[in-house]
């Protein structure tokens, strides 16, 4: 297989956008034919869940890649969930690693707040078993909350370590431009004064308003080359070391134990092994937090802590900018936001961003090892990715 | 005979309990004084509220022009048994809310505006309005209408108001929606929520001068910016714009 490399990176700001969704999925492209000035593209991937439904628009790649006027190159639309991204990005890889492209373009976009919050829940919820959990009226928030009520009774992580998760990773987002939370809080005003009932309500207890992802819109591109390619543009040179995916049941009342995110851990492992990397030669890593208590649980399974240990590294100040492995300095899901399609690109584009030492005031000193999670359905389908500076 | 036209034109205040400040405190950790203010005040706010005005967001611009107005009048005396109150943060101004009694039964909310986004800022500002008309005035019910979707998120869905269609609002005569005594009690602790008195080194600050907005919704360098936006594929237009507002790049 030939190496392949990160040539370019752009992204939307994360927000609330007014843009038909062909064209949130084609500025970023754009900024990341900028980046690196590759023009001649073989391909393009688009990573969506809902335009379907959402936005009323099928066979997005078509219309994304003759927005872009890159016909007649080939495009296709990818949807794995929120794990579009990854999956995308995977295709992308295994695309010029085969031979059979030289440069891709991988583009997630969503535009989710066309809908009510009720709507985009529901939309997330269809990724569940549709006999065994949706028509109980499973959404992923209340499965997120099971989850975690054990989790907190297995390995004593509490509501203070969750809350904890969601000061740093808004405190993170203050610092990217981009992302769709702007908006520093403290644990005291949402979990400790008189008023944090109201200021943070229980959503699936026990995570509260401030555990939970918003609903963004936004869009994330990455151009993926090969090595000589990639060296043509003159751009640091940070190569896709590993892609590792993996799956679990599709319920999660079948997994032996449920507090286990066994595609997580085989997916990093994968990743990780692939790239002839250890946990501990990570340097910076973007991981799936929808809901705080993923970000803890996934920084275990990808081994980066002991399992049960996650909430003691936060404590600690290890995953805080600064801190030994920071984790979501981008803001993460929880500061960044969450637009389905788009984050698992968009995880990368950190990464990669990183690893090119641009990321100003969120700069994670002396960078060379990343590494992203893009976890789909409540841990089923799970993509994670290693990248190296090279 | 000459007639001192002020005499008629200039509406009698029926008397009216003051509102007893309070304080919350905020997910970001700060704690927020809400106060009555009095007509002195005004020249202060005012200020602070004009430039909302070319706000197109989330309908500042209606609901800011609207305020200006009622403030005015109520500053200069062309409004009728109206009250303001305001919250701030170590001074500084981060909402305003007013409203009217109707009569001793009904009251009149007119309008929350928020300058400062998120954190519930507006919601405990409207809150506490709520409060003033059924706790300090006794009223029975409150008519309340709102300009924008996050307003109507706010109050409509989160009080669930009763419907009282056939009052025309006095803001813009659209139908009213209430907000009944039942309702309130039901809201208390959970939206409305606060608590008193407020330490006196918290009320000095807020006392002390009504600072302007550290944050407020900013108008775009370009007022047409917003509408030329929707469709502006790229978004790069409104970027450019905070771009040039912050200085990092010449317009």
């Amino acid at each position: 297989m030939r190496d392949v490399y990160v040539a370019g990176i752009g992204i939307t700001s994360f927000t609330r956008l007014e843009y038909p969704l062909s064209e949130i999925a084609a500025y970023p492209v754009m900024m990341a034919i900028k980046d690196c000035g590759l023009r001649e593209i073989d391909h393009l991937y688009v990573a969506n869940m809902g335009s379907g439904r959402v936005n009323h628009q099928t066979g997005l790649a078509s219309a994304v890649v003759d927005t872009l006027s890159l016909t007649p190159s080939g495009a296709e639309l990818i949807e794995n969930g929120p794990a579009s991204g990854g999956s995308a990005v995977k295709q992308g890889y295994m695309a010029i690693a085969s031979g059979l492209c030289d440069v891709v373009a991988v583009s997630g976009a969503e535009r989710m707040r066309e809908v009510n919050n009720l709507e985009a829940t529901d939309l997330v919820a269809t990724l569940t078993h549709p006999i065994a959990e949706y028509i109980y009226g499973v959404t992923l928030p209340s499965l997120a909350g099971m989850f975690t009520r054990l989790y907190m009774e297995k390995y004593g992580v509490t509501e203070r370590h969750l809350a904890m998760v969601a000061v740093k990773n808004q405190r993170h987002a203050l610092r990217n431009e981009f992302a769709h939370i702007q908006q520093e809080i403290t644990v005291e005003g949402i979990l400790d004064s008189p008023e944090a009932m109201t200021n943070n309500p229980y959503v699936a207890d026990p995570l509260r308003f401030f555990d939970c992802c918003p609903v963004s819109d936004g869009g994330a591109a990455v151009i993926l080359a090969t090595r000589d390619v990639a060296e043509s543009t003159g751009r640091p040179l940070v190569r896709l070391a590993g892609v590792g995916q993996a799956s679990d049941t599709h319920c999660v009342h079948e997994r032996e134990d449920p507090t286990d995110l066994l595609a997580v851990r085989r997916s990093a492992a994968r990743a990780l092994g692939m790239a002839e990397l250890a946990p501990s030669d990570v340097d910076v890593a973007e991981l799936h937090d929808a809901f705080t208590i993923l970000e803890i649980v996934e920084s275990e399974e990808a081994g980066f802590f002991p399992k049960g240990e996650g909430h003691l590294a936060l404590e600690r100040g290890d995953t805080t900018l600064g801190g030994t492995l920071p984790i979501n300095v981008s803001g993460g899901l929880k500061g960044r936001g969450h637009p389905v399609g788009a984050t698992g690109v968009a995880q990368v584009h950190e990464i990669v961003h990183q690893l090119r030492g641009e990321a100003e005031d969120r700069q994670v000193e002396g960078a060379r090892v990343g590494f992203t999670c893009n976890f789909g359905g409540f841990g089923n389908n799970v993509v994670c990715m290693a990248f190296v500076r090279e | 005979m000459p007639v001192d036209l002020e005499k008629i034109l200039r509406p009698v205040d029926r008397p009216m309990a003051p509102f007893p400040a309070k304080y919350v405190t905020l997910a970001s950790g700060d704690d927020m004084v809400i106060r009555q203010v009095g007509r002195d005040d005004i020249p202060k706010i005012l200020p602070y509220v004009a430039p909302l005005v070319y706000v197109e967001r989330d309908y500042y611009d209606c609901v800011a022009a609207r305020v200006y107005a009622e403030l005015l009048a109520y500053y200069r005396y062309r409004m009728q048994d109206e009250y303001v109150l305001v919250a701030q943060i170590d001074g500084e101004l981060c909402a305003v809310v007013n409203g009217r009694m109707v009569d001793e039964r009904v009251g009149m909310s007119l309008h929350t505006l928020a300058m400062r986004r998120g954190l519930r800022i507006g919601a405990h500002a409207f809150a506490a309005k709520m409060e003033y008309h059924i706790d300090i005035l006794g009223q029975e019910e409150v008519l309340v209408v709102a300009e924008s979707p996050i307003g109507f998120r706010r109050w409509m869905i989160e009080y669930n108001l009763e419907k009282r269609f056939e009052i025309p609002h006095e803001l813009g005569g659209v139908p009213s929606y209430a907000l009944t005594r039942e309702l309130f009690e039901r809201a208390r602790g959970t939206l409305v929520i606060g608590r008193r008195p407020v330490p006196d080194d918290l009320m000095a600050k807020a006392e002390a001068d009504i600072l302007p907005p550290s944050d407020p919704p900013t108008p775009p360098e370009d007022l047409l910016a917003a509408t030329r936006s929707k469709y502006d594929p790229t978004g790069t237009a409104l970027m450019l714009q905070r771009w040039v507002q912050e200085g990092k790049v010449r317009g």
